[in-house]
């Protein structure tokens, strides 16, 4: 599961995005949302990674970014190409891009809008691969039908359009449609949390099966713990722009070392009613990226807050081999997790 | 108030509701026979997924179902202090009601008040905080404006809003998600009502903010002892809020009972599947989470029997495809619609 000699297959470095707040005729900037702001991380080749957070983390503009939909404001990503040289797509404009858009590709949200109503599943499916040069229809039709099967759905519904399925036969076609080009890296963002719970676990196996057999490496944006310790190998946890903590999931969720990520576990509600759960000494709210307090972000939260606390923020430093953190009290204080079963 | 809510009378009683919509494609039956009691105090769950007929149940109980929506049988039966003056209580049905009448508009709002999914959508953009507030106030106890403003700043203290007088003159888009959430019970709250129907109240919030609500109802229901009627699909927060629990499957119970129970003994092979199919926090990761079989009907297409039958892998060829079961009494606290406990089928 964790071999030490993978090669990472994206590195991120320093990742900012900053979206300006203008106002008035000129434009005038008045300040900056930090939305990422500065965060660095790795995805081995073949892992899963997850990305949580609450919202407005940033969590999903580091996927855009990391995806180069959006541009960053500074920072590098350093991404592992099929033919195993390292590109910064940082840097990279729109053409320069583009061969290499096959090897990443993004899972949606929400399968209800993500897909267009107006086009058949053949069009749907068959759309990346004809953009990307594959103008033989009889070589697209073969192929689209390779992909639905490969997800699970049959290939006579080519000729059928999204109305006509449900949510998780959505979710499914979705999955055809970014896997089709053979990608390398996917970012799947929230792609189980618009489903009903029963085809939640489909999704779920779905997306563990295929990276098994295509040797898919998954970036996992989500908010739901439960799912995200369910699928991934490491995960990282974003607060208001910055990565608080990175570590591989038993770790993560049996010793967290952030005080924000143990607030995280305890709130989430367990399913079993002699499990006392779903509760937090968490007061208030999440600041605004656009007026994050001074120091450490989380300081007006934290029940562990000092004097250091409120001045000066701390370094994402590695605390023990993988596992990284950024709390000035890390080593002091020890923090509840969750028991691996 | 009974000291004994469990012996006492229900304060709602839901006798075998059908809300059909009546549509030119066919009828669709969105709750088909649904029966359960709430008590003072209780927590009563309700969990399903989307198009179980949950959320249908409650605009029932509250009569707002629309067009082409209807209630085409049964009784929902809510007990409240007597109106001519004499002391004791006396029953309701809210069936037989107007629905636009004001006898149900003073019922909405004032014995029972909603807390809805979307607080970001719920309030008005374009009146204050407080004057949505001061107005169902006034609407339903008669008592002046400053009386009701000072109510209103009341309510929002008491569901830990900080600096109420502010927020009461402010508009709903300058509060957080948490904040809205917070100032919507403030509302649903404003008229002491007996029963509190809450409907997906965390789905549009963050885990944090979400377990912040969750306690506060708790706080409050202690504090008050009223009931409510929650309204989820995450069994996470079915475990830790409510005491009795309702499966619901297109529009049937599948089972009910007392929470632990439902959790630790399920009966349905509906509720077993669910269940085991949520990845948990504490449970083995990385390996695949057995998944129940297929999708959820579309309600034109309603299974005949069983409506769990074509995804149950405990159906019985012959029986389960044929006739619908009936809720039963299975042991000595659950009730179960499943032929594999009873032989009893509902009645056309």
């Amino acid at each position: 599961m964790t071999s030490q000699t993978r090669p990472r297959l994206l590195e991120v470095k320093n990742l900012r995005k900053y979206f300006p707040i203008q106002k008035g005729f000129f434009k005038k900037t008045l300040g900056n949302v930090r939305a990422v702001d500065d965060v660095s991380f790795y995805v081995e080749e073949g892992e899963t990674l997850g990305l949580v957070g609450e919202s407005g983390c940033g969590k999903t503009t580091t996927s855009r970014c990391v995806m180069r939909a959006i541009a960053p404001s500074s920072g590098q990503l350093l991404f592992r190409t099929g033919e195993g040289e390292v590109v910064d797509l940082a840097v990279l404009d729109r053409a320069a891009l583009r061969p290499l858009r096959p090897q990443m590709q993004m899972i949606f949200q929400d399968p209800y809008s993500s897909l267009s109503p107006r086009m058949n599943l053949f069009e749907i499916v068959g759309e990346p691969l004809l953009v990307n040069g594959m103008t033989n229809r009889k070589e697209r039709t073969d192929r689209v039908a390779e992909m639905l099967q490969l997800v699970g759905l049959r290939p006579e519904y080519m000729q059928r359009f999204p109305h006509a399925f449900s949510g998780g036969q959505r979710q499914r076609i979705g999955i055809a449609r970014a896997l089709s080009l053979h990608p390398r890296l996917v970012v799947a963002d929230e792609p189980v949390s618009a489903l009903d719970v029963s085809v939640q676990a489909q999704i779920l196996n779905l997306l563990l099966d295929l990276q098994e057999r295509l040797h898919l490496t998954y970036i996992f944006v989500a908010h739901n713990l439960g799912v995200v310790k369910h699928i991934c190998d490491r995960v990282a946890v974003m607060y208001v722009g910055k990565l608080v903590e990175m570590a591989h999931t038993g770790e993560l969720f049996h010793r967290p070392r952030h005080p924000y990520t143990a607030a995280l576990m305890a709130a989430v509600p367990v399913a079993d009613p002699r499990v006392q759960s779903g509760d937090t000494e968490l007061k208030g709210e999440v600041p605004s990226p656009a007026n994050p307090p001074s120091g450490c972000y989380f300081h007006p939260r934290c029940a562990y807050a000092e004097e250091v606390c409120r001045t000066r923020p701390p370094d994402f430093r590695e605390i023990s081999r993988g596992h990284f953190v950024s709390c000035h009290r890390a080593d002091e204080i020890d923090l509840p997790g969750i028991s691996l079963a | 108030m009974s000291d004994q809510p469990s012996t006492a009378a229900p304060l709602l009683s839901v006798h075998d509701l059908k809300t059909y919509f009546l549509m030119d494609e066919g009828v669709v039956k969105a709750v088909d026979g649904v029966s359960f009691d709430v008590r003072a105090g209780q927590t009563f769950g309700i969990v399903g997924e989307s198009g179980c007929g949950k959320s249908v149940t409650i605009k029932s109980i509250l009569r707002i179902v629309e067009p082409p929506g209807k209630i085409v049988h049964g009784r929902i039966l809510l007990r409240r202090p007597r109106r001519d003056g004499a002391s004791g209580e006396e029953e309701l049905d809210l069936v037989g009601l107007d629905a636009r009448g004001e006898e149900i508009r003073s019922i909405r709002g004032g014995q029972i008040a909603l807390i809805p999914q979307e607080p970001m959508t719920s309030f008005s953009p374009v009146h204050t905080i407080g004057n949505q507030i001061v107005e169902a106030i006034m609407l339903h106890q008669s008592i002046g404006k400053k009386a009701a403003r000072d109510l209103a700043h009341d309510l929002l203290r008491d569901v830990g809003i900080p600096m109420p007088e502010r927020r009461l003159d402010e508009y709903s888009w300058q509060l957080s998600g948490g904040l809205r959430q917070r100032a919507i019970i403030a509302m649903a709250l404003c008229c002491h009502p007996r029963l509190l129907i809450a409907d997906e109240p965390t789905t549009a919030v963050d885990v944090t903010t979400q377990a912040q609500v969750l306690r506060l109802l708790r706080e409050l229901q202690q504090e008050r002892n009223s009931a409510i009627i929650f309204i989820t699909h995450d069994l996470g927060v079915i475990a830790q809020m409510a005491r009795y629990v309702m499966v619901m499957y297109l529009g049937l119970v599948m089972e009910q009972g007392p929470v632990d129970a439902i959790f630790h003994a399920p009966k349905h092979p509906y509720t077993q599947a669910l269940l085991r199919s949520i990845p948990s926090v504490s449970s083995r990761p990385r390996v695949n989470l057995p998944t129940i079989s297929g999708s959820i009907p579309h309600p034109f297409n309603k299974p005949v029997g069983c409506p769990f039958h074509p995804r149950c892998t405990k159906r019985m060829p012959g029986k389960c495809d044929a006739g619908t079961p009936a809720l039963q009494p299975v042991g000595e606290i659950q009730l179960v619609s499943c032929f594999l406990y009873h032989d009893v089928e509902v009645s056309a």
